[in-house]
Parts: structure tokens; C-alpha cells; sequence
């Protein structure tokens, strides 16, 4: 059971010193303010479930002190407690969101039910949330939409390793769908009720990404206005999903492998172990073998987290799923954009099957939902889809774009490997990267 | 003198027999000696006029400055109606994992609730709520465990039906391994 915080804001010494030994006995974690000023202060570096506040205080009311602490987080618990009650005020704090209001002295059964009931709503309130994410984050292997043998193998891999504790790489193009894979497999596994953490690793800089995954103590950087919980942290009793691990640092690597040594890590700026059982997913979408043999990524951490691969095959391999896939996206999209359902022309869907996807199935995707918005509401033709007879994908005809295209599925087609890639098109690696620049093409 | 003592101080009129029965108790359940002597205070220096009951916050600081060095804990035992400024009575209190404690059996007796005088139902009461105060200054917060001494417990029915003894978690954390 999660352990209560109490705040107890009071000016009578006496008061403040009777709360905390009673709270401390019933196992609270209690911390006690003079003033409202210094409440407000504590409450910037700190979270506390509850706060006991009294009304009547020099400076600062507790009234006041209950409008400001509402205004920065507007589910906190606050119960006001004063020696002389009357109706407004008792109204007044009600009305600006207090929990409870109480008369001192109280009763030592009122104060013990009353904890017991602000407690309960934590917990209702954190259930809920929960739910909700569960309820969001949950994903069905029916949700999985693929009869070709490639995905059928993908389906029979994912069942297996759902209910194991393994770590698990997810290799395969952009757009094939890694992102949905995890959250199956977390769906799926006995961890479902617990947080599904995604981070995007490849967003991240090397202290942003620090920072992200182990959170920080208030004043650890420049900008650490406040504590902050971190990845892994919220990932307890869950699943981490780590997308494009292959563009973390040497530094984090090692870090990485620490944690996924020890379960237990420290905040940047912290001194305190912290503990977190996690399970760990990573998405690639370049080949980390290659990447160990080129000496850019740890051998170690490759092997630890590379317990159970599973490679999710491009569109164009498994071009017999297209049809369902088209069928799948024209639902999903008719019915948020409130349109009727439409259906497509073979010619239509032939074409589909013929076309390379270099953006796989986000591609498609795209092009379902850009064809339903600018279709004619009853058939998906041809000419809404974004497809030519010889350049495939190809919007404009410019020589820029078509050298723009023509870069991007040769990066596509070789993982992102600018070695390979730059031998492909006979370019030497530095044009490569230039173009890449000029471009703006991300993998 | 043995410094394991837990010395049980006495302020007003006990009877030895019910100071003794209390003290093999406390030993049973802490296996520490128990040593009682007969203390005294002006009394009238913890009264609150308004109130009409004794501030347990005072009183428990001035037991705190009789401990000696020699004493595990240093325990004080009242017949007055106990408050703390934020509640309107309490049973007892003590410093957590701290060296002393006090408790009170005036809201014990069954006649304070319209009840009959029940001298034994009195010393179990007394008994319980001396032992749950001492586990607090052994560390011990409140137990969720049905009967457990370390019970929250703040009304007569509460502790009535808990038992004299710690459950086997507050045994275990008491004294680990």
C-alpha cells in the first residue's frame, strides 16, 4: 500500500507538534509549516498527498493558501481546520475546493476518519487513472491485422514472448508498426495493469534523455524548477518501451546497462537508490548487430536486451495484407471523421498492392485517411491517392523531389546505413550526409 | 542497575497489585526487566483551566526529563483526562521510537460510558494501551492486523477488542530474524 504524505500547516507550535507524533504513529510521512508562506515554499519541491491546513493564520490565510495550492494543482487534498467555525467560512473553503473543513479539537476518531476518507480518494483517484491508461494503452492481438505467413510468424512470436519477463528488440522499417507490437505484448503479458512507458529515444538529447529516463531532484540543471519522477520510475511493475535505441550514446549505453543490471537507478542530481521492476522494449529500425561489429553500439547491452528478436517485415513483403489493412484504415477513419463508409476501386487497390510503401504501413495509412478527406464520400479512386504510374509516392516533379525520393528509399532499402546507402547511389558519405542535411530526411 | 530496565512511574493512587500486573505484562511481550516506582509532579502545572484536562504534551516532556541513561524506557502512568490541543482526549502518547511514553486510565473505566465498574476490564484496558505506547517508542507504528495491540484504537469498543499481545509482523519488525 502507498504510503500517505501529510502536510500540516499551522502557526501554533503545539498543534503542529500533537499532528505530526499522532500521524507519524498511524505511518504517515508527515512534514510541518509555520505559515502559509512556507507551505506554498515546501509544496514547490515537494508532493504531499494531503494537506492539514489551519484558517486562521498571521500573514497568509489558510483560505488563501487553499486558493493558491488549487491553483497550481487542482487535485490536491486539502482539509482546513479552525478553532471557530461559522458557516461562511466553512461555505467559503468548500466552494474553493477544500476536501473537508474540521472544528479543533476534534474528536481522535473524527481525525482518524477523516484521513481514512481523504485516503481513499487518493487511491480512488490513482485506480482511476490507471484504468483510464489501461483502457487506452490496451491492445488486442486482434488488433494485429495480417493473414500473410510473415505476420502470421510476427502473431506466433508475439504470443509467446507476451507472457515471459524477457527483453525484447523489435527490429523492422519505419512505419511497420513496431510501436503497436510493445504495446501488445505489454497488453498481453501479466504486467497489463501497470504503466506502459514510452520513451522516443532518438528525440531526446543525451541530458534530456538522462533526465527523462531517471528523473531529476529539484536544482540538479539549470531549469530543475522541481523533482521530477522518471521512466523508469513510472515504469514499475510495467513495461519501458524504448524507441530507436540504436541513436543513444555511448554514455547512456553503459548507463542503460547499469540499470538494466541492478533494477535501480539514481536521479540526476539525487544520492538515493531508487528501485523499479521493469520490463524492457526497444524498436530499431537499423541493424544493431551491424552497429555492434561497427563498434557504435555495446556488445554487452546488445545481448541483454536482445533475448527475443522479433523483425516486422516491410509492407512490401507481405503485400497480400494491403486489402484488410485498406479495409481496416477506411473504418477507422470513416468513423472519426463521422463519414459514411466508402469502399475502393479494385484498380484503386491494385495499384496499393503494386506501390513499394518506403513509409510502410503509416504510409498507407496516410493515404487512406488524406483519400477519405478529399474522396468523394462513396468510392476511393485512383486519383485520391497520392500514387503515379512510374514514380511511386512522388508529389511534384522536380528534380530536387525526385532526387529527394530516390535518396530516401535507398536509405530505406539499406536501413540507414549511410555506408552502404553511399556506395548504392555512388556517392561518396560526406554528399551522402549533405543531402541528408539538404533534405531533411529522417529515417 | 540492569540497563535493560523499562521503568514504569507511577503519578497517583495505584494499587501494587494492578502496577505488578501490568509490569509482568510489558515484560512478557518486550522481554525487557520492568522496574515501577512512584513518581511525582505538580500536577496542576499541566492544567488547562478551559479544558478541564491534563496537556499529555507537557506531561509527556516532563516524564521524558526523568529518564536516566540506565533505563531502556521511561514510562508514566495517570489517572487524569489526557488532551493534546488538536483532539479532544486521548488514551496516552509517546515519542516514537523514542525513550518515553505516557498513558492514562481515566477514559478506561466502563462507569465513565454508563456502564457497571469492572475493575478487570479496567487493567486489560490499561495493560493494552501501556504495551501499544511502549511499541511506538520500540518503532512500532499503528497495525492494520485485526487484533494486534498496535491497533489504532480510539474509543473503549476499539480496544476491548484487540488483544494484549503484538501480532507477528510487529514481533518480527520488533525484533528482525
Amino acid at each position: 500500500m502507498k504510503k500517505i504524505s501529510i502536510l500540516v500547516v499551522d502557526d501554533e507550535e503545539s498543534v503542529r507538534d500533537s499532528l505530526y507524533n499522532w500521524f507519524l504513529e498511524d505511518g504517515y510521512h508527515v512534514e510541518c509549516a509555520e505559515s502559509a508562506k512556507k507551505a506554498l515554499l515546501i509544496l514547490e519541491s515537494m508532493n504531499f498527498d494531503i494537506i492539514l491546513a489551519d484558517i486562521k493564520m498571521p500573514g497568509m490565510d489558510g483560505l488563501e493558501m487553499l486558493r493558491r495550492i488549487k491553483a497550481l494543482k487542482k487535485e490536491s487534498i486539502v482539509i482546513v481546520i479552525t478553532a471557530f467555525a461559522t458557516v461562511d467560512t466553512a461555505v467559503q473553503a468548500l466552494k474553493d475546493g477544500a476536501f473537508d473543513y474540521v472544528t479543533k479539537p476534534f474528536d481522535p476518531d473524527d481525525l482518524s476518519h477523516l484521513i481514512r476518507n481523504a485516503a481513499k480518494q487518493i487511491m480512488l483517484t490513482e485506480e482511476n487513472e490507471m484504468l483510464k491508461e489501461k483502457v487506452i494503452s490496451l491492445e488486442n492481438l486482434e488488433d494485429l491485422i495480417g493473414v500473410s505467413e510473415p505476420m502470421q510468424q510476427v502473431l506466433r512470436e508475439v504470443q509467446s514472448v507476451a507472457q515471459t519477463n524477457s527483453s525484447v528488440i523489435i527490429s523492422g522499417e519505419s512505419g511497420t508498426g513496431k510501436e503497436l507490437i510493445a504495446k501488445v505484448i505489454h497488453s498481453n503479458s501479466p504486467r497489463k495493469f501497470f504503466p506502459f512507458v514510452i520513451v522516443h529515444c532518438g528525440a531526446l538529447s543525451e541530458s534530456l534523455l538522462e533526465s527523462e529516463l531517471f528523473g531529476h531532484e529539484k536544482g540538479a540543471f539549470t531549469g530543475a524548477m522541481y523533482n521530477r519522477k522518471g521512466r523508469f520510475e513510472m515504469a514499475d511493475n510495467g513495461t519501458i518501451f524504448l524507441d530507436e535505441i540504436s541513436t543513444i550514446s555511448p554514455k547512456m549505453q553503459v548507463e542503460l546497462l547499469r540499470v538494466l543490471q541492478s533494477k535501480s537507478f539514481v536521479k540526476v542530481g539525487g544520492n538515493k537508490e531508487i528501485s523499479s521492476d521493469f520490463r524492457v522494449i526497444c524498436a530499431t529500425n537499423t541493424d544493431l548487430k551491424t552497429m555492434v561489429d561497427e563498434g557504435k553500439f555495446r556488445e554487452d547491452l546488445f545481448y541483454r536486451l536482445n533475448v527475443v528478436n522479433i523483425h516486422l517485415p516491410p509492407l512490401r513483403d507481405r503485400t497480400g495484407d494491403i486489402p484488410l489493412l485498406v479495409d481496416h484504415f477506411i473504418r477507422k477513419y470513416a468513423s472519426a471523421m463521422n463519414k459514411p463508409m466508402v469502399s475502393i476501386e479494385p484498380s484503386a487497390l491494385q495499384k496499393l498492392q503494386e506501390f513499394r510503401f518506403p513509409g510502410n504501413i503509416r504510409e498507407l495509412e496516410n493515404m487512406i485517411e488524406r483519400a477519405i478527406v478529399i474522396g468523394n464520400g462513396k468510392k476511393i479512386t485512383l486519383r485520391d491517392l497520392p500514387i503515379t504510374k512510374d514514380i511511386p509516392g512522388l508529389a511534384t516533379e522536380s528534380l530536387d523531389d525526385l532526387e529527394k525520393n530516390h535518396i530516401q528509399q535507398i536509405l530505406v532499402k539499406y536501413s540507414w546505413n549511410i555506408s552502404r546507402s553511399a556506395k548504392a547511389l555512388n556517392v561518396d558519405r560526406v554528399t551522402l550526409y549533405n543531402k541528408i542535411r539538404k533534405y531533411d530526411l529522417k529515417p | 542497575m540492569n540497563p535493560e530496565n523499562i521503568v514504569l512511574i507511577s503519578f497517583g493512587q495505584f494499587e501494587a497489585a494492578f502496577l505488578l500486573s501490568i509490569a509482568r505484562e510489558v515484560k512478557r511481550e518486550f522481554h525487557h526487566p520492568v522496574r515501577i516506582r512512584e513518581g511525582h509532579l505538580d500536577l496542576s502545572e499541566h492544567y488547562d483551566a478551559v479544558r478541564g484536562q491534563y496537556n499529555a504534551n507537557s506531561l509527556l516532556k516532563a516524564v521524558d526529563q526523568m529518564h536516566r541513561p540506565e533505563h531502556t524506557k521511561t514510562f508514566g502512568l495517570f489517572q487524569v483526562d489526557l488532551f493534546i490541543p488538536i483532539l479532544t482526549f486521548i488514551f496516552g502518547q509517546a515519542f516514537l521510537n523514542g525513550r518515553s511514553g505516557i498513558a492514562s486510565l481515566y477514559r478506561f473505566r466502563s462507569e465513565r460510558y454508563g456502564m457497571k465498574s469492572n475493575e478487570d476490564a479496567l487493567l486489560e484496558r490499561f495493560t493494552k494501551e501501556v504495551i501499544h505506547e511502549l511499541g511506538h517508542t520500540f518503532g512500532l507504528v499503528h497495525c492494520y492486523f485485526p487484533g494486534c495491540v498496535m491497533q489504532s484504537s480510539t474509543y473503549i469498543e476499539d480496544i476491548d477488542q484487540k488483544n494484549a499481545g503484538l501480532c507477528a509482523q510487529c514481533r518480527e519488525k520488533l525484533n528482525p530474524g
